[in-house]
């Protein structure tokens, strides 16, 4: 037994959740964060912690599609939600293959990673900023400035990261035609 | 006919596993493992006078807590001073866990092991730890006064006095037709890579050796370290660096003290046990950099070219010195740049403080030599009415002094001997590519639109590839499969991919069959480390070497199976053949298959090697003296002294002169490497460096106040650059090969920070016509000066168009 108070806050709870479009169920502790539960519960450790307080964005995933930065959402919270974790960008094509996101393609096509700890961070929010575009209309700097501009990257200098943003849109509007 | 590897931007094969999130980073390591916290002091400078764990003990989950009176053996003494020298003469490092006195804030007190980190940092806060405050010593002006010390028995809290000089500098400085004096300062700053440390180690007992996974760029060196600490066997214990998320020297550094105590917990609770930093203990418990006072005498003629010249540095290096001197004596030998300094003198103090330890961080010393020596000519040029780019280019070292010797000593020992390098080629490069001829156009458009534009530029020499060696490992196997390793570690720098196109070159191989790996000592066991912009130079040269001995082992084995001379054979795609005639081959993994006498035919690969195999000379042995079976080389790189890398770079600034808000809106690089391997990862370094160049100079700065707290310890609040505030890069290349090795390497990790600090300051004098001597500086520090009529004035801007 602990001898203080701590609340509710480490009663475990049952969460289930389409985690990468499969349904999921755990158990954790009130106060587990997401980006935890993620990476020690589930073990998708493709989604990275850089600083645990919402400014670097390496934690980034998409809660029903929208992007949020896991370590300052709950895992409690996701209950009923569907969560895509970067290993959930790519899609299996008929044979069981694997079909890297255009993002993807384009981060490495670029030269947009360096360690690669801020990557998958980028990826989900780059991805989801393409998404929520016309996908037909060229991709402005403005935008691709928006899209990457919250995240932190120590390696890059974030140059091939924007010019890899241009291209992935360049292949989707490609795809449009 | 191979496609060409070698010079090409080959795309990343580290990539298809980091893009899909299949990477290994520390944390992603057993999950299963026993979670460490650490209590650290929140004070900067205390004496520890109790420590109540009481409360902490029936925290379920708990496994165990250790403080200082736990550490036994070589354990209990202090961390080791990695490069000791003569003239750091009061060297102190710490304690794994603290031992009677703090000496700065976020030193680990208590280590708390416990069944996860939830846990165990519950458990951190109900342990309480009594301190006796003592006085506290921030910032190198404090520590020179030495009111206080930082240590009680280094009452001056000075670590060390380094000092060279050329001649008499004072005689000189006196003959000068002209003399300048001045005091500039520049700020503290950090590696911050995206991933903090960490450690996790697993012992096992059956076999009582240990694994360990640590976050760091220097394997071998963090075995070494724990086999003395611990006293176990160099055999009995295994290193690797996994996929690591940046370093920037910060991990260079070993062994921390999370690299000795997760171990030793390991071995003690016969558990695995995991330590991952947080981004608060990344902050005040790692290493930060930068920190200098550096006062500058400089005679000249009067053509602006120089006399002598006279720096006094203070050097801030922390509580510790457990990396030594390093980083100034980097600042004092680099100084001089591309530059001919007919009499130099150089002194160091490098002082105590109640903060974080000061080692490497990318640039290492560099940025702050290049600051005083840029800035000199700023001033040379300003004082004489000269144009910036004139100055530089009368004090140049021409193209046929090579070799040029400064008659310095450098961090690695050995004389600051240039080996080659064209500085005028890369200043004439530099003006095309920034339009320095045209700024005043550019000047008069922006004030149009209220702004005003200024710029500056920079050179800078730079030591890469320092000894004193690194190895290579390259084995083919019957598979066809290339194995190459090399001990020193990658931290996003592309060394899979950069030193597979060496192989792929040399040996004459698809890429694609060649597999690298770094960092692992089970692979091998030699290294020294990444740093110092040595890892192209140092394991490119070195892997270079091991694949030539395999090819030629490889051809002598196949000269005897096809029955030609070797010298008539050569290996493309894989394939042994006769040159100029394909018809008559054998295939590389056949040549790995017969390397080896005894091949039972287990797979096809040895059925078919048995079809070449030559009737054998029974007189002789099957494996002949001097011979080895298999095909393997190893094969190591010791350079006789380093090489120079050298670059110039220019910044155009925009200050808005309602916010003062400084935006770079230019950035110009012109880049020397020598040969290169990759130009793609050449240029993401440099991009890379640029980032963190600007970061220095206008945004990053630990702010200690005078209590050593650090005030800015989170992302929040320590300025890093994101994509709005680094500008674009327009890089321009030359290449001198360096003559010291055999591809013609020189470095490129750290080049594109260098300069940065020094050119964006030149920059902004030239833009607001203000005294620009510390730097990095916020809009709000640019506009007190500006308002502030005592400030020093620089005379009216001469830029453009020469005097
Ligand atoms: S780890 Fe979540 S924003 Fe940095
Ligand atoms: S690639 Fe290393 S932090 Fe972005």
């Amino acid at each position: 037994m602990r001898n203080r108070a701590m609340g509710q806050v480490d009663q475990e709870r049952t969460v289930s959740a389409v985690v990468n479009g499969t349904p999921r169920e755990f158990t954790v502790p009130a106060r587990r964060l997401l980006s935890d539960a993620l990476r020690h519960d589930l073990g998708l450790t493709g989604t990275h912690v850089g600083c645990e307080h919402g400014v670097c964005g390496a934690c980034t995933v998409l809660l029903d599609g929208v992007p949020v930065r896991s370590c300052l959402v709950l895992a409690v919270q996701v209950q009923g939600a569907a969560v895509t974790t970067v290993e959930g960008l790519a899609r299996s094509d008929h044979q069981g293959g694997e079909v890297l996101h255009p993002v993807q393609e384009a981060f490495r096509e670029c030269h947009a990673l360096q360690c690669g700890f801020c990557t998958p961070g980028f990826l989900m929010t780059i991805a989801a900023g393409l998404e929520a575009r016309d996908p037909a209309q060229p991709v402005t700097d403005d935008e691709v400035e928006d899209m990457v501009g919250g995240n932190l990257c120590r390696c890059t200098g974030y140059a091939n990261i924007k010019k890899a943003v241009h291209h992935a849109a360049a292949t989707i509007r490609e795809a449009t035609r | 006919m191979t496609t060409k590897l070698f010079g090409e931007p080959v795309r990343r094969r580290e990539d298809g596993r980091l893009i899909t999130g299949r990477g290994r980073y520390l944390d992603d390591i057993g999950h299963d493992a026993l979670a460490v916290a650490f209590v650290r002091s929140p004070h900067a400078h205390a004496r520890v006078t109790d420590i109540d764990v009481d409360a902490a003990l029936d925290v379920e989950g708990l496994v165990a807590v250790y403080t200082y009176e736990d550490l036994l053996g070589p354990m209990a003494e202090p961390l080791p001073v990695l490069i000791p020298h003569p003239q750091l003469t009061a060297p102190r490092t710490g304690y794994p866990l603290v031992r009677d006195v703090v000496h700065h804030m976020g030193e680990a007190v208590v280590m708390v092991v416990a069944t996860d980190r939830y846990v165990a940092e519950d458990a951190c806060d109900r342990i309480t730890v009594s301190y006796e405050q003592l006085p506290v010593v921030v910032g190198v002006d404090a520590a020179r006064e030495a009111r206080h010390a930082v240590h009680e028995d280094v009452p001056d809290n000075v670590a060390a006095r380094h000092h060279q000089e050329t001649g008499d500098v004072e005689a000189a400085l006196a003959a000068s037709a002209h003399t300048l004096a001045f005091t500039q300062y520049i700020e503290r700053s950090a590696c911050m890579p995206m991933e903090g440390k960490g450690v996790h180690a697993a012992w096992d007992p059956a076999d009582s050796s240990l694994r360990v996974y640590t976050s760091t760029q220097a394997s071998t060196s963090v075995r070494a370290a724990i086999a003395a600490k611990l006293q176990l066997s160099l055999e009995k214990v295994e290193v690797v660096a996994p996929d690591v998320g940046g370093g920037f020297g910060v991990k260079i550094v070993h062994p921390w003290p999370e690299e000795l105590l997760v171990p030793m917990a390991a071995i003690a609770l016969q558990r695995p046990v995991k330590w991952t930093e947080d981004r608060r203990e990344h902050f005040i418990s790692s290493a930060h950099e930068r920190q200098q006072r550096q006062e500058i005498r400089v005679g000249y003629d009067d053509d602006g070219r120089l006399t002598a010249l006279d720096v006094r540095i203070w050097h801030d290096n922390g509580a510790y010195t457990p990396y030594g001197i390093i980083v100034p004596i980097v600042t004092a030998t680099q100084l001089v740049g591309p530059y001919v300094v007919p009499t130099y003198r150089v002194r160091v103090d490098s002082v105590y403080t109640n903060t974080v330890i000061v080692t490497p961080y990318r640039g290492a010393g560099r940025p702050q030599g290049c600051y005083a020596m840029e800035r000199t000519m700023d001033r040379i040029a300003q004082e004489r009415g000269l144009d910036r780019a004139e100055v530089r280019a009368r004090n140049l070292i021409q193209p046929d002094q090579f070799p040029y010797d400064h008659h310095l000593t450098f961090q690695d020992g050995r004389p600051v001997i240039y080996d080659s390098g064209d500085y005028p080629g890369l200043l004439d490069k530099l003006t095309a590519l920034v339009g320095w001829s045209g700024v005043e156009e550019r000047r008069a458009e922006a004030t149009a639109r209220g702004k005003l534009l200024g710029i500056g530029m920079a050179m800078y020499v730079e030591g890469t590839g320092p000894g004193p060696y690194e190895g290579g490992h390259v084995q083919v196997l019957g598979s066809g499969k290339v194995l190459v390793s090399t001990g020193l570690t990658s931290q996003g720098q592309g060394h899979e991919t950069a030193f597979a196109q060496i192989v792929a070159h040399e040996l004459g191989v698809p890429i694609e069959d060649v597999e690298v790996t770094t960092g692992d000592t089970r692979r091998f066991g030699y290294a020294v480390g990444t740093f110092a912009s040595r890892a192209a130079v140092m394991s490119g040269n070195a892997i270079a070497l091991a694949a030539r001995g395999v090819k030629e082992k490889a051809l002598r084995i196949a000269g005897e199976a096809l029955e030609v001379d070797p010298s008539d054979l050569e290996i493309d795609e894989g394939l042994v053949q006769v040159k100029g005639t394909p018809g008559i081959s054998i295939p590389l993994r056949t040549v790995a298959v017969l390397s080896n006498p005894l091949r039972y035919a287990f797979d096809e690969a040895a059925k078919q090697a048995t079809q070449f195999a030559g009737p054998g000379d029974d007189s002789k042995p099957p494996v002949a003296a001097g011979d080895a079976p298999g095909l393997e080389h190893v094969d190591y790189y010791s350079p006789v002294r380093s090489t120079f890398a050298s670059g110039a770079h220019a910044a155009v600034v925009e200050i808005d002169t309602l916010t003062w808000e400084i935006d770079v809106v230019q950035y110009a690089v012109v880049h020397d490497c020598g040969t290169i391997v990759n130009p793609m990862i050449v240029e993401g370094q440099v991009h890379g460096g640029v980032a963190q160049g600007v970061g220095g100079a206008l945004y990053e700065r630990m702010a200690y106040d005078a209590d050593g707290q650090l005030q800015n310890a989170s992302f929040m609040d320590f300025l890093m650059p994101y994509a709005s505030e680094v500008p674009d890069i327009d890089i321009d290349h030359q290449q001198t090969p360096s003559p010291l090795n055999p591809l013609g390497l020189k470095g490129a990790g750290e080049a594109g920070v260098i300069p940065g600090t020094a050119a964006i300051a030149s920059a902004i004098e030239d833009a607001t016509g203000r005294r620009i001597a510390a730097m990095p500086i916020s809009p709000t520090e640019l506009y007190d000066l500006v308002r502030d009529d005592a400030a020093g004035r620089v005379a009216p801007r001469r830029t453009g168009a020469m005097a």
